[in-house]
């Protein structure tokens, strides 16, 4: 095995708080310390400033696309359990987690329910002793309040995190937009965001009365996160994620029937988008995740309601949310926990800190590298981001994964 | 400040700089005027005995419809053929849509046949911008999901301006499934644009959120909704948004939304009364108001939306016919 040093970096464990020009040693597939003895026989990495930081861990992601995760500096996905089929039982969890490797780590999360049908409970048990770090209800929430309630009081067994979909699905059937004044121009089906606040009470209150600890995958409006934030404050174990573009881009971004910018959650008003940030900052939102979700051309080259939901993201996540920083005053250490040692403590995974002893996968990130996102040469398996064109600042120069180097610029 | 006048005399402005016509929300007011206009001077030869021009003799329309439509349809096949044009219909049952080709797919076969004109009728919002993005000719929408029907607005205005004179000033009151309504959209939008007054009459279920945006007024009340107006425009209600998903039954929603003789009073007591067909009698307009000789413009409508039709493949052929200055 080889040894590396990388020196001369900006180094940043965000679950300390640890942010101090030094150096971090690897060796053995594992980090030996921060300004650790380099041994004689390292091979150095001079960072030249930039900064050091643990390698990202993507909290729900429809792929496992490991180019782009890779290029994005992301080491570990949580994967949602939408597979074909859906991943609702213990060989299913084992084979995704194979999927990945040895680059990307695959961390599965189980179906909630039997098809992710909403109807039945799946083997979440056996699942989770399969490896499944969570279970999910999937794109949509269960429904059947009756079932949801089952299932989190079921999870406590195996003190499972339920990550859920704050979207009320009677209201939103058939809906692929936000309702207000660009649905109703461009004569979208349209489902109000409040559909959002009332599958977020719904689950809120589930959690309290069962003790489960929940997660919102996504939470994109004022009203859901005010929800939140007093849940939290009340003592209830949630937490919740979102996706750059719900706080990069509001409704209007549609405009001309963008299928790229047809996302689920749909997104929101421009008061919403700024609530989102303001969350982030904040720290009602937890996890700041890509979403990552390659989709075809057959799938996106549709007229707006038939084209599938989703986009790709993994590359452009750091970038992306490196806006947070420059624009709403956020340290490098806050973000990168959202990305890192959050999402690790939740799903109980190995990484996202630069502990002796924890797994050795990190980046190198220049935070002031200029770039614009371009969907045709993307590391992504497909060109599926409404940020296509789009400059940004900040980019990752190498990616290490268990001590080597698996990517770099 | 209503602009409506063509700035035609304005030396390097094209008249109508539009490749295709996609959305009423896509033109100038001049624009929509300069259609009306052009419409204005096929209603006397459809009303001749020869109602033939050869102007697009040897140019190919296409009709594509993903959707099912008998009226208009066949309103763009007279239109076409007055002209002179070769025109063939293709409806989705004989289409290879149904044997799983893509929709662009489907646009560039029909692209491939080098058609002069496309009109296309598709049952999504932005289907029709979707295929005109793809192709080489004019592509005309002849409505798309709940977007917009851009002729049926413009066959409205024409109706309305040859009874009132003007749309500027004008109340019309729109009445009935807003929601689902492209015909809605497009008008808000025209008429709007030409300056009259626009007032959205639905129940609550049937509006459209954040129609004030669009600067229309709304009203759940029919009465006050109506008061007034110098236009009723009453809209379909599709059959299955009849029984419980968003009004209770035919027999409430005329209760309370049906367009009948003594509702109509409120309005100004030379109201012209609209409907764009095919009419749900009983269910939103009442047989007696329907077939009101003197208010009722509803053959009118039929009647321009063949001279509009004509207007709007004329002119979005010039440019490829080389038509002098455009």
């Amino acid at each position: 095995m080889v040894t590396l040093a990388l020196t001369n970096a900006r180094v940043i464990d965000p679950l300390t708080g640890h942010d101090a020009p030094g150096h971090v040693v690897v060796a053995d597939r594992a980090i030996v310390g921060i300004d650790a003895a380099i041994p004689a026989d390292a091979e150095i990495i001079d960072c030249g400033g930039r900064i050091v930081a643990p390698a990202l861990i993507d909290a729900g992601v429809f792929a496992a696309d490991a180019p782009a995760c890779l290029a994005g500096g992301i080491a570990r996905v949580v994967l949602m359990p939408d597979r074909t089929p859906p991943l609702d039982e213990p060989a299913l969890i084992e084979f995704a987690q194979r999927i990945g490797k040895p680059h990307v780590w695959v961390h599965p999360l189980a179906a909630a329910t039997q098809g992710l049908a909403g109807v039945e409970l799946a083997e979440i048990g056996l699942c989770s002793a399969a490896g499944a770090v969570g279970v999910a209800t999937g794109r949509a929430a269960i429904a059947d309040a009756g079932v949801m309630f089952r299932l989190m009081q079921y999870a406590t067994a195996f003190d499972l995190v339920v990550v859920s979909h704050a979207e009320n699905a009677a209201l939103v059937a058939g809906a692929v937009a936000t309702t207000g004044e660009f649905a109703t121009r461009l004569g979208l089906p349209a489902a109000p965001a409040f559909a959002e606040a009332i599958a977020v009470a719904r689950d809120l209150r589930l959690a309290a009365a069962t003790g489960v600890r929940l997660h919102f995958r996504q939470v994109t409006t004022a009203e859901a996160l005010d929800l939140i934030r007093a849940a939290k404050a009340a003592g209830t174990r949630v937490t919740c994620g979102v996706t750059p573009a719900h706080f990069l881009l509001a409704d209007d971004a549609v405009a001309g029937y963008r299928t790229f910018a047809r996302l689920s959650p749909p997104l929101r008003c421009d008061t919403d988008r700024r609530a989102v940030a303001a969350a982030i900052v904040d720290g009602t939102i937890d996890i700041v995740a890509s979403g990552h979700e390659p989709r075809t051309m057959e799938d996106k080259r549709l007229p707006f309601a038939d084209a599938a939901p989703g986009m790709v993201g993994a590359e452009t996540l750091l970038a992306l949310a490196a806006s947070l920083v420059r624009d709403h005053g956020m340290t490098w250490g806050a973000l990168l926990r959202a990305m890192t040692s959050t999402p690790a403590a939740l799903f109980r995974l190995p990484g996202g800190r630069l502990a002796a002893g924890s797994p050795g996968d990190l980046i190198v990130f220049d935070p002031g590298a200029p770039w614009r996102i371009d969907a045709e040469r993307g590391a992504a398996a497909t060109g599926n981001t409404p940020f296509d064109g789009l400059p940004v600042q900040g980019q990752v120069m190498m990616t290490i994964k268990g001590g080597e180097i698996a990517w770099r610029r | 400040m209503i602009v409506a006048t063509p700035p035609s005399a304005t030396a390097g402005v094209h008249p109508f700089p539009h490749r295709d016509l996609l959305a009423i929300a896509d033109l100038k007011p001049w624009e929509i005027t300069l259609l009306l206009d052009e419409a204005e001077t096929w209603v006397e030869v459809n009303r001749g005995l020869r109602k033939h021009d050869d102007r697009l003799a040897g140019l190919t329309l296409i009709n594509a419809f993903f959707e099912n439509s008998t009226r208009t349809l066949l309103s763009f096949e007279i239109a076409g053929k007055r002209l002179g044009a070769d025109v063939v219909n293709m409806t989705v049952g004989a289409s290879s849509v149904k044997k799983g080709e893509t929709l662009l797919d489907t646009a560039l076969t029909l692209d491939a046949m080098h058609p002069d004109m496309l009109v296309i009728r598709h049952g999504e919002s932005g289907a029709v911008a979707l295929i005109a993005a793809k192709v080489g000719c004019p592509v005309l929408n002849a409505g798309d999901g709940r977007h917009e029907h851009p002729t049926q607005a413009l066959l409205d205005a024409l109706t309305i301006r040859r009874r009132k004179g003007d749309i500027a000033g004008l109340t019309v009151a729109i009445c009935g499934d807003i929601l689902h309504s492209r015909v809605a959209r497009s008008n808000f939008v025209l008429l709007a644009s030409l300056g009259a007054t626009v007032r959205a009459v639905a129940p609550p279920t049937l509006l459209a959120p954040d129609l004030d945006r669009m600067g229309v007024e709304v009203f759940t009340d029919m009465d006050a909704g109506l008061d007034g107006a110098d236009v009723v425009m009453m809209l379909r209600l599709q059959r299955e948004r009849m029984s419980g998903a968003y009004v209770p039954s035919t027999r409430e929603y005329f209760h309370f939304y049906g367009l009948t003789a003594a509702r109509l009073a409120a309005a100004r007591s030379d109201v012209l009364v609209m409907h764009p067909g095919p009419m749900n009698r009983g269910v939103e307009i009442d047989s007696i108001v329907a077939d009101d000789i003197v208010r009722s413009g509803v053959s009118e409508q039929v009647e321009m939306g063949v001279a509009v039709r004509m207007a709007c493949l004329d002119v979005l052929t010039r440019t490829r016919r080389g038509v002098a200055g455009w």
